[in-house]
This record gives C-alpha cells, sequence and structure tokens, in this order.
C-alpha cells in the first residue's frame, strides 16, 4: 500500500495488519541532524493525532503525532544507537514504529504522496 | 542594574504611564479584606545599629548548645577552604553563569560535583543539583512516573516526614498518588512494602538510614520492583555512604538526598541543595542542569550544560521538570567539602560518627528507663525510648545548653516518648557523657 501523510509531517504506510511509522523525509530536513528518537513503549495505546513519540535534533525537540489510532506493537530500536538513520532514510530505515489494530479508514483524515506535496509546496 | 528602590519620581512616572492617579487606585481591584492591615515593620535602623543587633544574636543563637539533633540535618565538620574558596567572587557574585563562552571555571566545577555525586552513590549519571532533599524525593517520584508510565508510587512512612510532605504535594493535582506504608517498629517493613508492588506501581521509595536511624539493606526489594518493572528510589546520606553501601550497590534506579552535610552549615533551614543521580539509561528523564565534557573546535578539553531538550526553554510545558535553575554555591561547596576530605577522608569520617554513636547509644541505654528502639545496625542516629514524654525532657535538657535530639510525638503520633539522637564526628566524649547524665538527671529525679 502506499504511504499516507499528516500536516505534522508523520507518514503510515500499512502492509496487512501492520502499519509503519516515521517522518517526512522533509520533516527529516528541517530537523536537521537527528540526535535522539523518544520511541514509544511497545503496547502504548493512542488516538488518531495524540503524542506517539518525540524527536531531538541540534535545533529543535518536536512531538511525533499518531497518524493513527491504534497499539504500538514494534518500535524500532536501531534507532536507539543510531538516530541518524532518520536522517539517511525517514521514509524507509529510519522508520519509528509499527501500529496494529487501526481502522485504515481513518486514512482518510491524511494527504496521500500527490497532496502532500502539494500541501509543503504551499508551506 | 540598580538595586535601589522606587523614588516617589519613578513611582509618578510609572502611574502616569498606564493612568493610575495613585498606588492605591492601582490596588484597588482587590478587595479590601484581601489586602494587607500592616506589615508591624519596625522603622528602619543605621548600618551600626543593626550590626549591633546581629552580632547580639549570633552571641546568644545557639552557639552555646551543644546539639545531637539530626533528623535530617547535620552539623559536621567544614574544612576552611569551603569558606574560603566558595567565597571567591568568581563563584560568589554570578548569577546563572553557564554561557561555555566566558563560564569554564563555574561549569568545570559543576562538572566535577556530578562525578563525585555519581562516585558517592554509586550511579553514572547526576544533575547539576536541586533545591534541597525534599524537591529531590518529590522530583524522583515524578521521574518514575514519567519512565514506567504508571500513576503511584509506594512511600515508607520511614521516609522523612517532611519529604514525604512535599512528595505529596507535588502529586497532587496530577492523577497519581503516594500509597505510605508503615515501618516496624524503627526498622522498614520490608515485606509489606514488596506485597505493596503491583503492575501500577512506579517506583517504591525509601531512604537510608531513615528517619528513626535504622541502616537497611534494599538488594532484596530492588529485584522485587524490577520484577514488576517499577522503580527503587534511595534517599540517601551522603556521609553515611562512605560506611553504609551505595544504592547503585543495591540495585537503585535513582538515588537523591540532601547535600547539606557535604560542607554546608545546618543554617535556620537553608539554603542548602539536593541532589539527584541515576542509570544512563534515565539521563534524559533527569530534571534540571547537565554539565557534559566535551571538545572545542582545537580539541582542548570544555564544558557545556548538555542535553537541553529536557528543559523548558526548549520543550516548555513538556520539559522534565519546572526546575530550570540549581543550587550551585550549595554544590560547589558540597564539592569542595568532597575534594578536601578525600576518598580515605570520607571512609574515616562516617566511621567516627559511627563509633561515637555506637558509644553515645551505649551510655544513654544504661539509664534507667530508657530503650534503644532499633533492631538492626544505625549509622550516627538512633531512636530511644525515654519512658515519658520525650518533648518536655528536650525542653529541659536545652535551658542546661543540650539539645538532646528530637522527639518524635510531632511526626509519629503514638511515639511521644521517643528520641531520635544524633552524634556527628563534632561531639565530643565529654559532650556525650555530658548528655547521659543529664538525661539520667532529669529522668530519675
Amino acid at each position: 500500500m502506499a504511504k499516507f501523510f499528516t500536516k505534522e509531517h508523520e507518514w503510515v504506510e500499512i502492509e496487512g495488519a501492520l502499519a509503519t511509522v516515521g517522518i517526512s523525509e522533509h520533516a527529516a530536513h528541517e530537523l536537521g541532524d537527528i540526535t535522539f528518537v523518544e520511541l514509544p513503549q511497545v503496547g502504548k495505546s493512542v488516538k488518531q493525532f495524540d503524542t506517539l513519540a518525540g524527536i531531538e535534533s541540534v535545533k529543535a525537540a518536536s512531538d511525533i503525532y499518531a497518524p493513527l489510532s491504534g497499539k504500538v506493537a514494534q518500535v524500532n530500536s536501531k534507532l536507539e544507537d543510531a538516530p541518524e538513520t532518520v536522517n539517511e532514510s525517514a521514509e524507509g530505515e529510519g522508520w519509528i514504529c509499527k501500529m496494529e489494530g487501526f481502522d485504515a479508514a481513518e486514512l482518510g483524515a491524511l494527504m496521500d504522496a500527490a497532496a502532500y506535496a502539494e500541501y509543503l509546496k504551499g508551506m | 542594574m540598580g538595586y535601589c528602590p522606587n523614588t516617589p519620581d519613578d513611582i509618578r512616572e510609572m502611574l502616569a504611564v498606564i493612568g493610575a492617579a495613585s498606588v492605591e487606585e492601582l490596588f484597588s481591584p482587590i478587595p479590601a479584606e484581601l489586602r494587607a492591615k500592616s506589615f508591624d515593620l519596625p522603622a528602619g535602623m543605621s548600618e551600626f545599629e543593626l550590626m549591633r543587633i546581629m552580632r547580639q544574636k549570633a552571641a546568644t543563637g545557639g552557639a552555646d548548645v551543644t546539639p545531637f539533633i539530626g533528623a535530617g540535618i547535620y552539623d559536621h565538620v567544614i574544612p576552611a577552604a569551603v569558606d574560603h574558596l566558595s567565597g571567591r567572587a568568581e563563584f560568589y557574585t554570578a548569577y546563572t553563569p553557564y554561557q561555555p563562552e566566558c563560564s569554564q571555571g563555574t561549569l568545570q566545577a559543576l562538572f566535577e560535583y556530578q562525578t563525585a555525586i555519581c562516585r558517592l552513590t554509586g550511579m553514572e549519571a547526576s544533575n547539576a543539583s536541586l533545591y534541597d532533599g525534599g524537591s529531590a524525593v518529590a522530583e524522583a517520584a515524578l521521574m518514575s512516573l514519567r519512565i514506567t508510565g504508571r500513576n503511584r508510587v509506594v512511600l515508607d512512612a520511614s521516609v522523612n516526614p517532611l519529604h514525604r510532605e512535599i512528595v505529596r504535594g507535588y502529586l497532587h493535582g496530577l492523577s497519581a498518588e503516594a500509597v505510605e506504608v508503615a515501618p516496624a517498629g524503627c526498622a522498614c517493613d520490608l515485606e509489606r512494602l514488596m506485597g505493596s508492588i503491583d503492575a501500577e506501581c512506579a517506583a517504591v521509595i525509601v531512604q537510608n538510614p531513615n528517619f528513626f536511624g535504622s541502616v537497611t539493606d534494599f538488594s532484596a526489594l530492588a529485584e522485587k520492583a524490577h520484577q514488576s518493572g517499577a522503580l527503587l528510589i534511595v534517599s540517601c546520606y551522603p556521609i553515611a555512604l562512605g560506611l553504609v553501601a551505595t544504592p547503585g550497590e543495591m540495585g537503585a534506579d535513582i538515588a537523591v538526598g540532601e547535600g547539606q552535610s557535604l560542607g554546608n552549615a545546618p543554617s535556620f533551614g537553608g539554603p542548602y541543595f539536593g541532589f539527584i543521580a541515576t542509570r544512563k539509561s534515565y539521563i534524559r528523564n533527569l530534571p534540571g542542569r547537565i554539565v557534559g565534557e566535551t571538545v572545542d573546535k582545537q580539541g582542548r578539553r570544555g564544558y557545556v550544560l548538555t542535553l537541553q531538550a529536557r528543559e523548558q526553554h526548549i520543550k516548555r510545558h513538556k520539559a522534565t521538570s519546572n526546575i530550570c535553575s540549581n543550587q550551585s554555591l550549595c554544590a560547589l561547596r558540597g564539592l569542595i567539602f568532597c575534594a578536601a576530605i578525600g576518598k580515605k577522608g570520607f571512609s574515616d569520617l562516617a566511621r567516627l560518627n559511627y563509633d561515637k554513636a555506637e558509644y553515645a547509644k551505649a551510655v544513654v541505654s544504661r539509664i534507667k528507663g530508657v530503650s534503644v528502639l532499633n533492631c538492626g545496625p544505625t549509622f550516627n542516629e538512633f531512636t530511644v525510648s525515654l519512658g515519658k514524654d520525650a518533648a518536655p525532657v528536650v525542653e529541659r535538657l536545652l535551658a542546661l545548653g543540650v539539645a538532646a535530639g528530637v522527639p518524635l510525638g510531632g511526626y509519629y503520633p503514638g511515639m511521644e516518648k521517643a528520641l531520635v539522637v544524633t552524634v556527628t564526628e563534632k561531639r565530643s566524649k565529654e559532650e556525650i557523657d555530658r548528655l547521659a547524665s543529664l538525661l539520667e538527671e532529669a529522668l530519675c529525679s
């Protein structure tokens, strides 16, 4: 399935029962060198657009919001020792966590890649 | 920056800008019944008059009383180097001097303070200090809520009663609660503490030695807490760490305490400093300032504030704490104390406290009607039952120049006959013998 984006620059991609979540290439670039990713606890339940995780760079500390409601099933523990992976591959290897128990209908509130590209142009 | 109060001209000018006719009119929205009728302050006096009064007070303000009181604040030796070095203008007059470009001295001192606290407590990471011991215990409680995502702490009731009140104050208003576990006599009730740990428990908070002076090994409690995903917080008395096992050795996750006994005089309640140290993995949940060591462009060693994303000026309301400052000068005195005493000196000092307190315990417990209430080992403080109300006995001895201890009735209803007696290295054999003979006179007459 394709990626969907939030206005706060998270992305989500559904594969079967899991939805992978990360921040967009644009967000990673804007943050600059990322120094720390505060991963959520596995098992944590969140509502769509609630705070899910945190991210710190040399110039800012930001929250990462949940693109869908659901429960955290896995976290990318590679980021504990190598947070720079988010800079190198924000929409690939640098994913933050995988969620389960979501409702795909909530994707309706998000943008697809084309709409997100338009959204960025307007910023 | 001028330190003069507003002159009548300043006041007229400010009132004109905001459009108020008088100071009275400015404050008129505050209902009359809520406004102070009078501050009841005496008239001002000259410098000479003031100095005369302060000298008189200094001459009678306790200098002639031999203290056997502790219960959280202790009368320890302060090497002359502490006053001399901490009084240097570079340290004494500067306020929050954290810019690395011009404050390498202060930053290095705080970095070394953090190192000293880690070595004393057996932990891996310390901040640059907190306000006092009580707020340190409360900040540790908040830290445990953040780390575990749970909302209950188990609080041993033999933790300093004042510190417990501060914990309750901090938790009030959050959706968190503190469950207290009563001690078994003067000892921590380890079984009940372990039984109180469940899946909702963020941390167990204990103190070593506890408020009654009893020393406890909390290793098994740490293990039990960790099995349930909870943390162990140990509030400790730094001087005792020269002799008893450290929080780190017992498996604690957070070590806190009152730092006053390290180079700060027991002066009317403060200023003191609190310390907090934890495991490296929890460093991002520490409150307050942290100084880190780094290298500059030319590879030279330097010091800067680090991990600032935890703090208010970056994270705003999501900061780890509303603490944005520290007690630098008091912490600096703590560091100079540690450096002046040295590693061996520290153990010797702790041993001296223990030995003198053991002597006092022996002579006091020989008095008819007096019994020691601690079952296990103590450090420099112990609890005795006087067989009758302790408060009037303490009053009587105070009039004779001996502060015999802290009566427990005010803190623990039902313990009116109990007295916590503290014996530091500063008490001589003669002073201890005098305490015993005056107590005997007071109790047996």
